[in-house]
C-alpha cells in the first residue's frame, strides 16, 4: 500500500510565544514535528510493516522545514517530498498535497487531527474533498484489511466505529499509534533517503490572518490559610465579587 | 520521582554549533531518557539494581559504540555525537552513562583499536546491539591511580596463556559476558586480552552497599589459573598506553556526560526556585538564590563550550590526553558543585527521591574518582604545562 503522510512543523510546546508586529517571532524557537502527524506517521509505518508498500512524508514549507522531514525519514519513512512554499493557509496546503497525491496514486493519505499551533483541523478534509475520496477525521484506530478500512472515532460519551474503503484520507487522534523515537540506525539511513523538492502547484490562499492577540495574563494566585474561612468568604465576596 | 520536566539550558545558543544530525541524535537520546530512564531510575537506585531491560534501548539510541565504524556494527558517527549521547544519558543518571561509557570506550574501543580482525568481527557486532555486554579490568585492590604497578599477570604455557590475579571496582562486571583485562606478561609488559564468562577459574563477585552509582552494577574480576587462548590477546598494543588510550576515549565521554547531570540539577533548581514561595515570594527572587543559579548557568555554559571545542579537536584527531584530562576534571567538578548548590535550593525536598539532585550528587562522587581522580587530572595538567612529573 502506498501511504502519504502529511507532516507539518510546530513550535516546541515549551516555546514562549511572541509576536513582532503581526508576525510570529520564530527566532530561537525549536520546531518539532506536529505530535498528531507523528502519530499518523507511526501508524503508517506499522501498516507498511504488516502489509508492505511504502510511506512518503510530505510537507509544504521552506528549506527550514527539512530538518523535521529528515526526522520523519529517520523514524522510518521511505522518502520525503517538500513543496517549496510558505504554508500560507489550509486551502493552499491541501491543494499542494492533493496535487502530489493525485499524480502519484497514494491509496491512503494520513494527517494529524490538527496542528498544535494554529489548530485548524482543515487540511485533511480538504485534501479528501479535492481528491473526491472519503474522509474520516480524528480517528483513534485504523485497521486495513484488503480494501476495507475500519476506524474508531472518539465521540461525545463513547466511540464510533466506521468502515470505509481505499483510497481514503484520515486524520489521526491520540491512540492510533505510540510515536517512535528515531534510533541511531534510522538516523544514519535518513542521510541517504530521497528528499524531493517540488515547486508548488497553482493555488490561492483563501484566508489571511489579520492580527494576533495574546490571551490575558494569568492572574496571581492568592493563598488563604486553611484555618481562616472567614477571609476566604470575604475575598470571594468583596474582591472576586462572585458570592 | 515526579514527572521529568527537563528543559535543557543553552544560554549561549550553542545549538547553532551543532549539525541537524547532531541535534536529531541528541534529541532522540533525550526523548528516550525521558520515556525510559526517568520513570524507573529512582526506584532502581533505591533498590541498587541495574535496570537490565534498558540495554536494548541503549543500543538503539546509539549508546554502544557510536563512533565505531558501521562495518563492525557501530554507528560510524563523530565524536560530538558520542559526547551528546553521553550528555543525555548522564542527564538521566551517571550509572546508565557509565554502562554505556564502559561498553563503548573501554570495551569496543580497545577491541577495535588494538584487536585483530578476527577479534573485531567476533565481538564488536554483538557488543553494538547489547547482546553481549563487556567490562574493563584495570584497577586492582592495591593499584588504583597507579595502574602501572599492577600484579595481575599472564604466563605462556604451550599455545595458550594462564591468567592470575584480581581486579576491583569493575563497572558491569557482575553481568558482563566478556572482560577486557590488562595484565603483565613474563617480561613485565602490560598486555590486553579478552576473558569470556564461563572460562574456568574466572569469577565476578558483586560489590555491595555502594552509596553512589547504585543503578550501575560494580564488582570484582577474579582470575584463578584461567586458561586464555593466544587468539584472545590483543596483537596491536603493548604497555600502559593500551589502557590509557581507552581511558582517553572514556574520559572524553565523561566530560560531556557530567554536564548532563549538571544541567539536570540546574534545571530542577531553577524550576523549584520559581515555584517555592517563602516569606511571601518565590525563593528565585532572593539574591542568594540568584547567585547560586547565575553561577550554575555560567559554569554550565563554560563547560559546554569547552567540551564542544574538545569534540571538534577530537574529530580532527588533535585532542591531547592532557586536554581531555582538563575537561574531565572541570566538567565533573562543576557538576558536583552544582549538585550541592542545587540541593540547597531544594531545601529538604532536595534530599528526597522526588527530585534527582541527591542521586546525581552521590553518583558524581564516583565520577570524580574513577577514570582518574580529580587530583590526578590536576597533576596531568601540571605536568603538561611545567614539564615536571609530580606523581612520584
Ligand atoms: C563506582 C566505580 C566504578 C569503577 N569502575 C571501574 C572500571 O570499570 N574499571 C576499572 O579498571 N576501574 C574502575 N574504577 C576504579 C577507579 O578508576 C579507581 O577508583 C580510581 O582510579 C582511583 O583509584 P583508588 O580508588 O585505588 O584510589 P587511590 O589511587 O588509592 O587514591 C586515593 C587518593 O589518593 C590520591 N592520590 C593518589 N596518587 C596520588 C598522587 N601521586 N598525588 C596526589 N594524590 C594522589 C587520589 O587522588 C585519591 O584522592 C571504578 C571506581 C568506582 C568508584
Amino acid at each position: 500500500m502506498k501511504i502519504l503522510v502529511c507532516i507539518t512543523q510546530v513550535p516546541d510546546t515549551t516555546t514562549r510565544i511572541s509576536f513582532t508586529g503581526n508576525a510570529f517571532n520564530a527566532a530561537g524557537v525549536q520546531f518539532i514535528i506536529n505530535p498528531y502527524d507523528e502519530i499518523a506517521l507511526t501508524r503508517a509505518l506499522e501498516l507498511k510493516e504488516t502489509l508492505g508498500g511504502s510511506v512518503t512524508a510530505i510537507t509544504v514549507g521552506k528549506p527550514d522545514t527539512e530538518a523535521n522531514l529528515r526526522k520523519a525519514l529517520a523514524i522510518g519513512a521511505d522518502d520525503a517530498i517538500r513543496v517549496n512554499a510558505d504554508a500560507t493557509d489550509a486551502y493552499f496546503v491541501a491543494a499542494q498535497i492533493a496535487d502530489v497525491a493525485k499524480k502519484n496514486g497514494y491509496e491512503l493519505v494520513l494527517a494529524g487531527k490538527e496542528s498544535i499551533d494554529y489548530n485548524g483541523s482543515e487540511v485533511g478534509s480538504m485534501i479528501a474533498a479535492m481528491l473526491d475520496v472519503p474522509f474520516v477525521g480524528m480517528a483513534s484506530r485504523l485497521v486495513v484489511e484488503g480494501e476495507k478500512v475500519t476506524l474508531d472515532r472518539e465521540i461525545e460519551g463513547g466511540k464510533e466505529i466506521l468502515e470505509s474503503t481505499l483510497p481514503l484520507v484520515a486524520s489521526a487522534q491520540k491512540g492510533m499509534a505510540e510515536p517512535r523515537i528515531p534510533n541511531m540506525r534510522g538516523i544514519m539511513s535518513a542521510r541517504t533517503k530521497p528528499l524531493q523538492v517540488l515547486e508548488p502547484a497553482a493555488a490561492d490562499a483563501l484566508t489571511a490572518v489579520i492580527s494576533y492577540e495574546m490571551p490575558p495574563a494569568k492572574a496571581a494566585c492568592k493563598m488563604v490559610p486553611a484555618d481562616n474561612p472567614a477571609l476566604l468568604i470575604e475575598l470571594l465576596h468583596n474582591e472576586a465579587k462572585v458570592i | 520521582m515526579s514527572k521529568d520536566k527537563f528543559q535543557a539550558p543553552d544560554y549561549y545558543l550553542l545549538d547553532e554549533l551543532l549539525t541537524e544530525e547532531h541535534k536529531l541524535i541528541r534529541d532522540s537520546a533525550r526523548e528516550w531518557v525521558k520515556r525510559e530512564v526517568s520513570p524507573i531510575i529512582e526506584e532502581a537506585c533505591q533498590k541498587a539494581e541495574f535496570p537490565k531491560h534498558l540495554l536494548k534501548g541503549l543500543a538503539s539510541v546509539g549508546a554502544f559504540g557510536p563512533y565505531i565504524p558501521v562495518e563492525y556494527g557501530g554507528g560510524g558517527l563523530d565524536q560530538i555525537s558520542y559526547g551528546l549521547i553521553m550528555q543525555e544519558l548522564e542527564r538521566g543518571d551517571s550509572g546508565i552513562r557509565s554502562t554505556a561509557s564502559v561498553q563503548s570506550s573501554l570495551v569496543m574501543y580497545p577491541i577495535y583499536t588494538y584487536g585483530s580482525e578476527e577479534q573485531r568481527m567476533k565481538y564488536l557486532p554483538k557488543l553494538a546491539t547489547g547482546e553481549w555486554m563487556g567490562c574493563f579490568g584495570l584497577t586492582e585492590p592495591d593499584h588504583g591511580s597507579d595502574p602501572g604497578g599492577m600484579t595481575t599477570n599472564i604466563k605462556k604455557q604451550g599455545d595458550h596463556y594462564v591468567l592470575n590475579g584480581a581486579k576491583m571496582w569493575i563497572s558491569n562486571s557482575p553481568f558482563a559476558d566478556i572482560a577486557v583485562v590488562w595484565a603483565k606478561d613474563e617480561e613485565g609488559i602490560i598486555r590486553g586480552l579478552v576473558v569470556e564468562r564461563g572460562m574456568k577459574g574466572f569469577t565476578t563477585p558483586e560489590t555491595h552497599n555502594k552509596w553512589s552509582l547504585r543503578a550501575s552494577s560494580t564488582g570484582e574480576l577474579v582470575f584463578d589459573n584461567v586458561i586464555i587462548p593466544a587468539e584472545n590477546i590483543f596483537p596491536n598494543v603493548k604497555g600502559l598506553k593500551g589502557p590509557l588510550g581507552c581511558l582517553n576515549s572514556a574520559r572524553y565521554g565523561i566530560a560531556w556526560g557530567a554536564i548532563g547531570a549538571a544541567m539536570d540539577c540546574y534545571d530542577s533548581a531553577l524550576r523549584y526556585s520559581k515555584e517555592r514561595i517563602q516569606f511571601g515570594r518565590p525563593i528565585a527572587g532572593f539574591q542568594l538564590t540568584q547567585k547560586k543559579l547565575a553561577e550554575m548557568i555560567t559554569e554550565i555554559t563554560k563547560a559546554q563550550l569547552m567540551v564542544w571545542r574538545l569534540g571538534v579537536l577530537k574529530n580532527e584527531n588533535r585532542a591531547t590526553p592532557a586536554q581531555i584530562s582538563m575537561a574531565k576534571r572541570n566538567s565533573v567538578n562543576t557538576a558536583l558543585q552544582i549538585a550541592r548548590e542545587a540541593r540547597q535550593i531544594h531545601g529538604g525536598m532536595g534530599i528526597t527521591g522526588e527530585y534527582p539532585i541527591m542521586r546525581h550528587m552521590m553518583n558524581l562522587e564516583s565520577v570524580i574518582t574513577y577514570e582518574g581522580t580529580h587530583d590526578i587530572h590536576l597533576l596531568i595538567t601540571g605536568m603538561d604545562i611545567t614539564g615536571e612529573n609530580a606523581f612520584s
